[in-house]
C-alpha cells in the first residue's frame, strides 16, 4: 500500500472546517451542558424529595441509554411530537443533555464530599439549604470539581463525533465526505484520528492551568 | 416571675436503638451562665445539638423566649429560630474559603440582609470583641486553633443571638490556645450573655458558671451552683466523675 501524500496534504484545510464546526458544537454543549448540570446537580441535593427523584431518573436515563440513541431520539423522534431541530442544533441538544447528567453527577458528589461540619455551621447561622449550598459548598467545591469536569468535556468533543450520523458538518463528516470521494479510509482516519488528539491534549493542557489558578486555602 | 431565655421539656433523641437523652428537661434565665459536664456519651453535646435543631429531637420541646423552636412548617421560620442561637463548635468549622472578616460578615450579610459594607463594619467590631481584628483579612488555614475558635465565635456574636451554646470549645486546642478562649467567654458572661457551655474546663464552670448540670446517660443525673456541685456533689455518679477527673 502506498500513501497518497498528495490528498493528505489537500485535506488538511478541509478539515481544519470540520474542526471549527467541531468545537462550535462542543464549546455550546459545554457551556449549556453545564448550566443545566449544575442546575441538575443542586436539584440532586434539594430537600424536595420530588425533585431528586426527577433528578436521579434523568441521569439514570442519560447513563443507561447509549449517545447515539439519544442523538437519534432529539434528531428523529422530537419531531414526531413537533418538536424539530437543523442538524446543528439537535446535535448540540443532544450533546447538551448527555453533558448534563454527568456534570450533575459531579456537582452532586464534590458537594457531598465537603465535611459535614460546614453544613452545620452554616445551618447554625441561620442559612437555608439553598444558601448553605450556594455560599458554602458549592464554593468550596469547584477545584475539587474541575479534573471529572474536565474529563467530561474530553468525551464531550470525543463524542461530538458521533453528529457526523446526523449530518453535522463535523470533523469526522468532513473526512467521511473525503474518504467517499477519494476512497482514503488510511490516510484520512489517521489523520482525523491525529487531530482530535491535538484537541484533546490542548484542551488538558488549558484545564491544567484552569487548576493552578483556582484558590487554595 | 420572668420568662427563661430557654425552656426546654422531656427533651429526647434516640439514634436507631440507641437512646442518647432520655427526657431531658432545663430552664435557662436570661444572663445566666449554665455549665454542662458528664463523662463523654452521656448525651451532654447531643443536648446543646438539639437545642438549635442541628439534631432533630425525638420527643418533647424546646422554647426560646416561650416560642416553640421548630415548630413551624416554614423553613426561612426555622431558620431564623436557628439563627437565634449562637453555636460555637469544637472543631470551629469557620468556611475555609473566606476570610475571617468575611466568615463573620456572611452571616448579616446573607441571613439578615444587611448591606454588604454594615455587615463588614460588624464584622470587625466582632472581631474586636474577640481581639482577631488584627488578622481579619487572614484565611483559617492561617490561624492558630485558638484564633480560629474566637473567630468561630465572634461570627456567632455577629447573628445578636439571644443565647451562646458552646460545645466542648476547647476540646480541640493545644493547651497553651485554651486560655484566650476561655478569656473570651468570661468576657461574654460577664457583659451579661445567656450562655450553655459544654466542657470539661473544670475551673471555668468553677468561675463562671451560675449553675452546673452533671449529665449521665441521657438524663441530668445533678445540679446546682458550682461550689455545691464541685464542693459536696451528692450524686454517686458526680462524685465518682469528679474525682477522676481531679486524678488526671
Amino acid at each position: 500500500m502506498t500513501i497518497d501524500w498528495g490528498i493528505i496534504l489537500e485535506s488538511i484545510p478541509l478539515l481544519a472546517e470540520g474542526v471549527i464546526v467541531t468545537l462550535q458544537v462542543s464549546a455550546l454543549s459545554a457551556v449549556l451542558g453545564l448550566a443545566l448540570g449544575v442546575a441538575l446537580g443542586l436539584g440532586a441535593l434539594s430537600r424536595s424529595r420530588a425533585v431528586r427523584w426527577t433528578v436521579a431518573a434523568y441521569v439514570d436515563f442519560i447513563r443507561g441509554t447509549p449517545l447515539l440513541i439519544q442523538i437519534f431520539l432529539v434528531f428523529f423522534a422530537l419531531p414526531m411530537i413537533g418538536i424539530r431541530f437543523d442538524e446543528f442544533s439537535a446535535g448540540v441538544v443532544a450533546l447538551s443533555l448527555n453533558a448534563a447528567a454527568f456534570v450533575a453527577e459531579v456537582v452532586r458528589g464534590g458537594v457531598g464530599s465537603i465535611e459535614r461540619g460546614q453544613a452545620e455551621a452554616a445551618k447554625a447561622i441561620g442559612m437555608r439549604h439553598r444558601q448553605v449550598l450556594v455560599y458554602i459548598l458549592l464554593p468550596q467545591a469547584y477545584r475539587q470539581m474541575v479534573p471529572p469536569l474536565t474529563n467530561e468535556l474530553i468525551s464531550l468533543v470525543k463524542n461530538s463525533s458521533l453528529l457526523s450520523v446526523i449530518s453535522v458538518y463535523e470533523l469526522t463528516r468532513a473526512g467521511q465526505a473525503i474518504i467517499s470521494v477519494h476512497f482514503v479510509p488510511f490516510e484520512i482516519y489517521t489523520l482525523l484520528a491525529l487531530y482530535y488528539y491535538v484537541l484533546i491534549k490542548a484542551l488538558s493542557w488549558l484545564s491544567v492551568q484552569l487548576e493552578r489558578r483556582l484558590p487554595t486555602w | 416571675m420572668v420568662m427563661p431565655v430557654i425552656q426546654v421539656q422531656g427533651l429526647s433523641k434516640s439514634f436507631g436503638d440507641n437512646l442518647v437523652l432520655r427526657g431531658v428537661s432545663l430552664d435557662v434565665a436570661a444572663g445566666e451562665t449554665v455549665v454542662i459536664i458528664g463523662a463523654s456519651g452521656s448525651g451532654k453535646t447531643t443536648f446543646l445539638r438539639c437545642l438549635n435543631r442541628l439534631e432533630e429531637p425525638s420527643d418533647g420541646a424546646v422554647r426560646l423566649d416561650g416560642t416553640l423552636v421548630g415548630a413551624s412548617a416554614s423553613e426561612a421560620l426555622v431558620a431564623d429560630q436557628i439563627s437565634q442561637f449562637g453555636f460555637v463548635f469544637q472543631r470551629f468549622n469557620l468556611f475555609p474559603h473566606l476570610t475571617a472578616r468575611d466568615n463573620v460578615a456572611i452571616g448579616p450579610e446573607k441571613v439578615r440582609k444587611m448591606p454588604r459594607a454594615d455587615a463588614q463594619a460588624l464584622a470587625e467590631q466582632e472581631l474586636t470583641r474577640v481581639h482577631m481584628l488584627g488578622h481579619a483579612d487572614k484565611r483559617p488555614s492561617e490561624l492558630s486553633g485558638g484564633q480560629q475558635q474566637r473567630v468561630a465565635i465572634a461570627r456567632a456574636l455577629a447573628m445578636k443571638p439571644r443565647v451562646m451554646l458552646f460545645d466542648e470549645p476547647t476540646s480541640a486546642l493545644d493547651p497553651e490556645l485554651v486560655q484566650e478562649v476561655l478569656d473570651v467567654m468570661k468576657a461574654l458572661a460577664r457583659d451579661g450573655m445567656t450562655m450553655v457551655v459544654v466542657t470539661h474546663e473544670m475551673s471555668f464552670a468553677r468561675d463562671v458558671a451560675d449553675r452546673v448540670i452533671y449529665m449521665e446517660d441521657g438524663v441530668i443525673a445533678e445540679e446546682g451552683p458550682p461550689e455545691q456541685l464541685f464542693g459536696a456533689p451528692r450524686s454517686t455518679g458526680a462524685q465518682r466523675f469528679l474525682r477522676h477527673l481531679t486524678h488526671d
